[in-house]
């Protein structure tokens, strides 16, 4: 044995370069196939019927205000949208499998894990329209919501730049030896950043209780899986073996595969203060976002292929009614709800104030500095001094 | 939620149309006693300093006997190990601060005494640990975050622009960021170009952010710890030749104020703006100038964003003349921005242009001979401050 400080090992006499290739890629852990029916030999996870129901209102919401959202961007309505179309039940189960006090760092696509937690249609209506209610105060862009209530860190666009926020809020988690863990989500585009190996590092060396979820849904906008990274096992071995941490590759499109395998990795996570890796295999339906059109590196037949035949949200549904808890008249009375609710939301949103111009110079400090009082007065006085459509209100 | 201006805690002046008064003060009190510490004023060391005394004691003058003589890097350690001590959200996190002590010894013996979990070793990546101490900040630590050189940070511009700077605004209020980002910089003895930085240039044009430098053990122990206790993302820069200096500092416990000057020399021929180093500088050009019959006021800024204007103003106010010694570069540095907001509010005082000593818009050489003729000495000091009370300039 070969004793070095930076690791110790057996020699051999025998140059042998490693492969980067092994002979088969990680397998893919679920519990329904396709059509939502329990595959032979699946342990299916205590669910009962009003959690599994609540779950299905959730992503059927999220489906609704996505494809309402959606359109009222293209109507000019707000400036931007990003859907989550094709990854609802990996928002949904993960979201359901933690408790309110672990701390979640979304990258900008899990607008269901807040829904999960409670923040409500207004809520997310107000921070698209940027209006006064907005919890933001209109700083943000759209989708960029935040809630300290509901411990969901409000999103930065810069991608991956959340992953060390999580090593740090599970270092305080692990200091206080709290029942809870800090959890955080990425794409396949974001594990190329140089945050995601330093993050994976770090939580590994340090012992973190942080969940990474990669959502791999196929694209980081044009850049297909294939460009992002080299190899099969990239994401999983790459982060799960190379960095030292327990990881697992789940379909993300089985609402059940990903509720057991995050509640499993939860439990881990904390007992044990280690992160885990789940990389959730699944598909960015929509485009990447209203400033996007995807049909220029992909095809309508792919996009329409996964949008039907493999939409995780019909898949859980069809579980549904085959353990007899929901049906046609049902999914019509959801579908119709959701919608005015949805409607309704928008609509009210629509109508409030913008915020006021005090909230230009508010919280950049906790108190305002002279040179924001100043700037200040001199911007109401150039407003004074202009036509109505300046006023502040 | 309202935001307050914090009433001064000297008298406000007025300077014709413009009222100035200090932009902040403290308004909590220290832990253990009464009073605050207004110490901005050293002006002459038989003046009592207002240190803050234990209950039922007066505050006590330091006289030859008392306080005690100590290093900068000590103060510095001093500083971080009582607030440690008193606050137990307080921790520190970065490359070889913990069982190694900080490569300037600024952390020494902090992870005997507080455990190597609150005194961090971090692997090699300064966005990840500056992201990690940003998102241990928002969940409820104090972080401070230690770059073995501030120069290594630019690595970590994007944690510390985007997200530390810009979260609390972006997320309505919702999240605060009390992390305190310190370490050394500036030009030392030789260290090459990437370890001559002055970050203070680059950052300082952050919203959100706070920046001071502390030049002397006193300034040093007060500054860090009133850093660790704001709310505000606050760079503290050190610099790299500096932490050997000796002071005799209080026994007693003070805090300084984040955003007030120091007026080191009071005089009335004219106004020389400085900080960290080149107050040292400065002062040595002082005893020739003094010599020769001057009379300059010496301010210390120490508060880098935002400027104390109240103070520098009084002094222009005074002397109509201003000189800038500084350590930044030419373009874009420290001396730039405060010739600006000198120009913009105290014109009518001014007898002549703002003037300003500075490096050269070069990277930092190794040569000794090319390094020293790049950072500012006291010779060239003397005879700017000549020409300029001569009217030759």
């Amino acid at each position: 044995m070969l004793d070095f400080p930076g690791a110790k090992a057996a020699f051999t006499s025998r140059m042998e370069f490693i492969s980067p290739n092994a002979a088969e890629a990680v397998p893919c852990f679920r519990i329904l196939d396709d059509l939502g029916r329990a595959l032979d030999g699946s342990d299916i996870p205590e669910i009962d019927s009003s959690l599994a129901v609540k779950m299905y209102h959730t992503m059927v919401r999220l489906q609704t205000f996505d494809s309402i959202f959606y359109e009222a961007q293209r109507q000019g309505r707000i400036s931007f949208y990003l859907t989550n179309i094709g990854e609802e039940a990996l928002n949904v189960a993960s979201a359901a499998a933690l408790t309110k006090d672990d701390v979640v760092f979304p990258q900008y696509r899990e607008h269901g894990v807040l829904m999960w937690r409670g923040f409500t249609l207004d809520e997310f209506a107000n921070q698209c329209f940027s209006n006064e209610d907005g919890h933001g105060k209109g700083r943000q862009m759209p989708i960029h919501y935040g809630s300290e209530k509901l411990n969901y860190f409000t999103i930065s666009s810069p991608i991956a730049t959340q992953l060390p926020h999580a090593v740090g809020a599970a270092y305080g988690l692990k200091m206080d030896r709290k029942n809870a863990c800090a959890v955080t989500y990425f794409g396949d585009g974001g594990s190329s950043e140089g945050d995601f190996h330093a993050a994976c590092n770090f939580a590994a060396v340090l012992e973190a209780p942080v969940l990474f979820v990669c959502r791999n849904n196929g694209y980081a906008i044009s850049t297909p899986a294939c460009e992002q990274y080299k190899g099969k096992h990239a994401i999983q071995l790459l982060a799960g073996r190379g960095y030292g941490m327990t990881s697992i590759r789940v379909d993300g499109n089985d609402a059940l595969a990903v509720f057991k395998a995050v509640s499993a990795a939860r439990k881990l996570a904390v007992e044990q203060s280690k992160p885990v890796l789940i990389e959730a295999m699944t598909y960015r339906v929509g485009h990447h976002s209203t400033s996007d059109d995807s049909t220029k590196y992909r095809s309508g037949e792919e996009i329409a292929h996964w949008r039907s035949v493999r939409d995780p949200v019909l898949r859980f549904r069809r579980w549904l009614e085959s353990n007899a808890w929901w049906s046609v008249e049902d999914e019509k009375e959801l579908r119709g709800a959701a919608r005015k609710e949805v409607i309704s939301a928008m609509n009210q949103a629509e109508k409030k104030n913008k915020p006021p111009l005090s909230e230009l110079f508010t919280d950049v400090y906790d108190t305002l500095p002279r040179n924001l009082l100043e700037q200040e007065a001199t911007l109401r006085d150039t407003v004074s001094k202009n036509p109505p459509s300046l006023a502040p209100h | 939620m309202a935001q307050k201006v914090l009433v001064p805690c000297s008298s406000s002046s007025s300077c014709g149309n413009v009222q100035f008064s200090p932009s902040r003060v403290h308004t909590q009190a220290i832990a253990f006693g009464g009073g605050l510490s207004q110490s901005s004023s050293r002006k002459n060391k038989s003046l009592a300093l207002k240190a803050v005394a234990a209950k039922g004691e007066t505050s006590a003058p330091v006289t030859a006997k008392s306080g005690h003589e100590i290093l900068l890097f000590d103060a510095l350690r001093e500083g971080l190990e009582e607030e440690m001590a008193r606050d137990p959200t307080v921790c520190v996190m970065g490359e070889d601060v913990g069982h190694y002590g900080g490569s300037y010894k600024v952390t020494k013996g902090l992870a005997e005494k507080f455990g190597d979990l609150r005194v961090l070793d971090t692997p090699i990546c300064e966005n990840s640990f500056t992201g990690m101490g940003i998102g241990a900040a928002m969940t409820g630590l104090r972080t401070v975050v230690e770059g073995m050189n501030m120069g290594f940070l630019l690595l970590a511009y994007n944690q510390i622009s985007n997200n530390a700077g810009m979260l609390h605004y972006t997320s309505g209020g919702q999240f605060k960021i009390p992390v305190v980002i310190r370490g050394p910089g500036g030009v030392g003895k030789q260290l090459g170009a990437e370890h001559s930085q002055r970050l203070e240039s680059y950052f300082q044009s952050v919203p959100g952010l706070q920046m001071v430098a502390c030049s002397t053990p006193y300034n040093a122990k007060g500054l860090m710890k009133a850093a660790i206790r704001s709310d505000n993302p606050v760079i503290l820069y050190e610099h790299v030749l500096l932490y050997n200096l000796k002071e005799r500092i209080p026994d007693e416990e003070y805090v300084l104020c984040l955003e007030e000057a120091e007026l080191v020399r009071p005089g009335k021929d004219i106004t020389i703006l400085t900080y960290s180093r080149m107050r040292h500088f400065v002062l040595q050009a002082a005893k020739t100038l003094v010599e020769r019959g001057y009379d300059p006021e010496i301010i210390d800024i120490r508060s880098l964003k935002p400027f104390d204007l109240f103070t520098i103003g009084n002094s222009i106010k005074k002397t109509h003349k201003v000189l800038i010694v500084e350590e930044c570069m030419r373009t874009g540095g420290i001396g730039a921005s405060l010739r600006a907001a000198i120009v913009d509010n105290f014109w009518d005082f001014l007898d002549g242009r703002p003037e300003c000593l500075s490096s050269q818009d070069v990277p930092t050489p190794y040569a000794a001979t090319l390094e020293d003729a790049t950072v500012v000495q006291p010779a060239q000091i003397i005879v700017k401050v000549e020409q300029m009370l001569q009217g030759l300039i």
